[in-house]
């Protein structure tokens, strides 16, 4: 009855209403999701930009034509399709084509990095002021409104002052600012499961709050933190690009798509593609996680989906 | 929150004795409101002083300069109040603050708070007429996409909302530009005015708000009005789409949660006409939710601003504090910081507040 090495064999195996292990039953779940995700066409288009993101910052050496940073000043500011630069080159000669595609590595190393930080924070200040409630539950939420209630980019951009302009600190600010929308709704989901028989019997077996916070309340929150998460992708691409723009974030050399604008500025009028081309590659990634993720919230969290 | 007696529907002679349980119950909700808006103002001070803190720059340097003795930098650190402990610089910072004391910005040379006056109007002329612009294309957007849900209308209007969800605002900005400045020439170019308009407006017209399009209108200047509307229309319609598009898909969702209702089945049966229906009685009540949207939608672009501003050379907070930023101007920056925060708090709070005023299940 396990998992047989034929498609077909596998198929039922996924299609079947009696799942004889934690695996298949899982497996089955997931299959199930993905079935109805891969039925929304505009979702499938949100998951191939994203995965073409992935490949391209994966293979960013072997896909672009030039080396990101080679100066050709010679050669600057040429129109799109001049002598192999697919997308011209910018104000030293450098092609603008192999800049964006190093530059996913970039965005991807921006979103990774706010993404394994920012909601495991909020996850766990959720988890917690949910489970002991109580004092704990006023304090932490208290902080937790008051970060909620700040503007965004504007304590990222204070952040960012404070500790200097760079990549890391761009992150760092943008996480600060990002975990406290994870910590409420890690928090709303653990309400509704605390008093349940499951996490009773667990405590009545000797399970510690540790382990039952761990163990048995956060996997149910999880995936509610992952809708917010692939929802909040956009904006945080959005505001990464925007302390760029601005000069804080990815310092030159670095191709990083905001930084690319802000410097391709100097020359909107006369060379427009400098600036103009980044921009369409933020919008097209933006745009990508923002159809994932309305899909991906309709699939995962069907309450929020009546709404 | 004396509307909650005014307003009572069931007349004064019912009212008399649930009206003075209500008036402490909105007695404590307004100190409800008070002591979160208080703690979470005292929060931002917090943060923006820590800030302050942490800043490798050392603000002794900036003011006795690098060839001071260690005698002159020991007595600067002194009067400049850093030789004492944390707490009671923080509780000296609060204090200052309070007393709007920002201290002097070191870019311009005047006060943080003068300057802020100078430059917020701005930012607020812009965020208004984005907001404007944002009512009055979102509502009836959203309005049509839920009529028609799921038919053509519907998806244009929800592709359009979305691109603007996924814009840089400042790339569009910059695209808006090459467009409509440097290709077709319609719109001027970056600034607040045209330098002639700038010279009048310097000179010859009274400062009454601080706005110049209000200002130029009160003292007569027309053509510092014209030009001065003429350099809004770009920056606010770029700022204005993206608070289309979340006001559009906001008001899509309140509708569908409204058209369902068994009253809008009931106004039909009883031979109201449709357009009735939807634009006055769905409407009517997917507004209750939709003012708080749009009061939030108010504030996101306070914050939007600041990336408007830079590209178009808009002299208001956004661009103040970016300047300053790189000017390593700390003053400036955490003053503007705390005004726009601070402006972000209140009208979160008071988004709250109008929620419930206008919904009397709120209550």
């Amino acid at each position: 009855m396990s998992g047989a090495p034929t498609p077909a064999g596998l198929r039922a195996w996924l299609d079947t209403d009696t799942p004889q292990s934690r695996l298949q039953a899982r497996s089955i779940s997931a299959w199930n999701a993905w079935r109805t995700l891969s039925s929304n066409a505009l979702a499938m288009v949100g998951l191939g930009i994203i995965v073409v993101l992935i490949l391209m910052a994966i293979f960013a050496p072997v896909i672009a034509t030039h080396a990101p940073n080679a100066q050709n000043l010679a050669g600057r500011l040429n129109p799109p399709g001049w002598e192999g630069h697919i997308l011209g080159t910018d104000e030293l000669g450098r092609d603008i084509f192999s800049r964006i595609v190093h530059g996913a590595r970039v965005t991807l190393y921006i979103v990774a990095l706010v993404a394994v930080t920012a909601p495991v924070f909020g996850l766990i200040i959720g988890t917690v002021a949910g489970t002991l409630g109580g004092w704990t539950d006023r304090i932490l939420m208290r902080i937790t409104d008051i970060f909620l209630a700040f503007p965004r980019l504007i304590l990222a951009l204070a952040f960012v002052a404070a500790l200097g302009p760079g990549i890391v600190n761009a992150v760092l600010a943008i996480a600060l600012t990002a975990w406290p929308a994870y910590a409420r709704v890690a928090r709303a989901e653990t309400l509704t499961v605390r008093r349940s028989d499951y996490i009773a019997a667990a405590r009545l077996q000797g399970a510690s709050t540790l382990r039952i916070i761990t163990g048995h309340i956060m996997p149910m929150c999880l995936s509610s933190v992952v809708v917010r998460v692939t929802l909040d992708m956009a904006g945080i691409i959005l505001t990464a690009a925007g302390l760029g723009f601005l000069g804080l974030g990815a310092q030159p050399p670095l191709a990083e798509w905001g930084a690319m604008i802000s410097t391709g500025r100097q020359y909107l009028l006369s060379h427009w593609w400098v600036a103009t081309v980044p921009g369409i590659a933020i919008l097209l990634v933006s745009l990508g996680f923002n159809l994932l993720g309305d899909a991906l919230r309709d699939v995962l969290d069907p309450r929020a989906a009546s709404k | 929150m004396t509307s909650a007696n005014i307003e009572d529907p069931r007349g004064p002679g019912r009212a008399r004795i649930p009206s003075s349980r209500g008036l402490s119950r909105a007695a404590r909700r307004v100190a409800s409101f008070v002591f979160s808006l208080a703690v979470t103002l005292f929060g931002l001070l917090l943060v923006t002083f820590l800030i302050a803190r942490v800043v490798p720059l050392d603000p002794v340097l900036a003011v006795v300069g690098d060839r001071a003795t260690q005698a002159q930098y020991e007595a600067a650190r002194v009067e400049l109040g850093l030789d004492r402990p944390l707490p009671e610089q923080f509780v000296r910072y609060v204090g200052d603050v309070l007393t709007g004391d920002l201290g002097t910005a070191n870019l311009t040379g005047q006060p943080v708070l003068r300057d802020i006056q100078r430059t917020f109007p701005n930012t607020l002329e812009l965020a208004t007429f984005a907001t404007i612009l944002g009512i009055v294309l979102g509502i009836p957007g959203g309005v049509v996409g839920a009529v028609f849900q799921g038919r053509w209308p519907d998806q244009v209007i929800r592709v359009v909302g979305l691109l603007g969800y996924s814009m840089p605002v400042f790339w569009l900005g910059l695209v808006a530009l090459l467009i409509f400045y440097g290709i077709l020439g319609w719109a001027p170019g970056p600034g607040r005015l045209d330098v002639t308009q700038q010279f009048t407006y310097e000179f010859d017209v009274t400062r009454y708000t601080g706005s110049v399009i209000l200002d130029s209108a009160l003292s007569g200047a027309w053509d510092v009005f014209r030009n001065a509307v003429a350099h809004l229309i770009l920056p606010a319609a770029v700022l204005g789409y993206f608070s289309m598009a979340y006001i559009s898909r906001m008001t899509r969702s309140f509708m569908l949660e409204q058209l369902g209702q068994e009253y809008i089945t009931a106004a039909r049966v009883k031979g109201v006409p449709e357009w009735r229906v939807i634009w006055v009685h769905a409407l009517g009540n997917a507004m209750v939710p939709l003012i708080t949207v749009i009061v939030l939608s108010y504030a996101s672009l306070l914050e939007g601003s600041v990336l408007t501003e830079t590209v178009f050379a808009w002299p208001g907070l956004g661009l103040y504090v970016t300047q300053a930023l790189f000017a390593a101007d700390f003053n400036a920056v955490l003053g503007g910081t705390l005004v726009i925060g601070a402006m972000f708090i209140v009208l979160n709070l008071l988004s709250d507040i109008l929620y419930a005023i206008v919904d009397p299940r709120a209550r």
